[in-house]
């Protein structure tokens, strides 16, 4: 009999349990977007009521913008708010919002009592959050001088998403 | 009379019953099982009455039946992002609204059930098909059951040859497989004649 063969099982149990070790890492939540790469979708939202301007397309040609998809309903979007305001006044990258699914005063009411660290804001019924691809918010997406959406982020963004990815992502797309 | 002696009584009758005549108690029984089937098989064909719920609002349906039964179709096929493994029919998420209000309107624009699925696999990627594509990254899900089925087949063969091996008579060796073909060719000389070789 070949010895090898009785360490088949140990090899195959081995190769399984490490799948699912670098599977457990593995956030599902997180779907990878097949519009990285690829022109950000046309589109021209209306402001909020009291703002003068909308937010459209025109908007992300010639630099570096971050979008940022938000809802006042959007819990995790409370968390990230600061984080937003914090890189806004860093004024590295403007930031731009997509209001997604929201209703205008409770919109309105929220960036009063939270700041606002949007460059612009478009009111989103739900149809350019489908043409960005956004299946929950918040989302954020990195897009650069020629209106090309680079990067992706689903959820909210930390500190240490801007501080290790995000903003080397900027200064490497800026040069 | 408590309980148990009414049950000791109905016990005593039903031995009384089998003793006095066993072919009207079997004939009862048969009677009760019939019953108990007929029950299951209603209950069955209930269940069948039973169709699955979808989400689609009334207000979403187009007024076009044709139009209609195609969108149902290619609301089948496309997975909800927010409930993942639910269709956008069954699932009552906002988002999934939103895309059957979308695949609608597609439709009513002239798409084709391709292009609608396309617009929107272009914007989700290919998860928001329940069924995966057939591509580069997808061969090993769709053909990895297969292999798996080919390498045990492959392994129980091997098995089985060996088990025969263990009882029928040993292989030639290249020494004597040499003999045995010299052997076969002198036989077959006589009948030369016959053959293709001169």
């Amino acid at each position: 009999m070949r010895r090898w063969l009785y360490l088949l099982p140990v090899v195959v149990f081995a190769l399984m349990a490490a799948g699912f070790y670098v599977g457990l890492g593995h956030d599902t939540n997180v779907l990878p977007s097949p519009l990285i790469n690829k022109a950000a979708p046309q589109f021209d939202l209306p402001p909020l009521p009291g703002h003068d301007k909308g937010f459209s397309t025109a908007d992300l040609k010639g630099h570096v913008t971050l979008v940022n998809a938000f809802a006042s309903w959007c819990a995790p979007c409370r968390l990230e708010h600061p984080v937003l305001k914090a890189l806004a006044e860093t004024k590295q990258v403007p930031i731009y919002g997509i209001d997604y699914k929201d209703q205008s005063d409770a919109a309105l009411d929220w960036l009063a009592a939270l700041g606002n660290p949007y460059a612009r804001i478009g009111a989103d019924s739900g149809r350019v959050g489908i043409d960005w691809g956004v299946y929950g918010v918040p989302e954020t997406f990195l897009v650069d001088q020629t209106g090309r959406i680079r990067y992706k982020h689903v959820g909210p963004l930390s500190e240490d998403d801007i501080k290790n990815t995000i903003l080397p992502l900027v200064a490497r797309l800026e040069k | 009379m408590t309980p148990f002696s009414s049950l000791r009584g109905a016990r005593s009758a039903t031995r009384q019953s089998r003793a006095v005549g066993g072919h009207i108690g079997s004939r009862l029984l048969r009677h009760a099982r019939n019953d108990g089937t007929k029950f299951f098989l209603v209950l069955l064909l209930l269940l069948c009455l039973a169709i699955p719920a979808h989400a689609v609002r009334p207000d979403e349906m187009l007024k076009d039946p044709a139009l209609e039964a195609r969108a149902r179709e290619i609301g089948q096929e496309l997975r909800c992002l927010v409930c993942r493994n639910q269709s956008i029919d069954d699932s009552d998420a906002d988002l999934a609204h939103d895309l059957r209000v979308l695949v609608r309107q597609r439709l009513v624009a002239g798409d084709t059930d391709q292009q609608v699925i396309g617009y929107i696999v272009s914007r989700y990627g290919d998860f928001v098909l329940l069924k995966p594509p057939f591509k580069y990254d997808t061969y090993l899900l769709w053909l990895g059951p297969g292999l798996i089925l080919l390498a045990g087949l492959w392994g129980l063969g091997r098995y089985m040859r060996r088990q025969a091996g263990m009882t029928g008579p040993p292989p030639l060796s290249a020494d004597e497989e040499g003999r045995l073909a010299q052997i076969l060719k002198e036989r077959a000389e006589p009948h030369g004649h016959r053959g293709s070789t001169p």
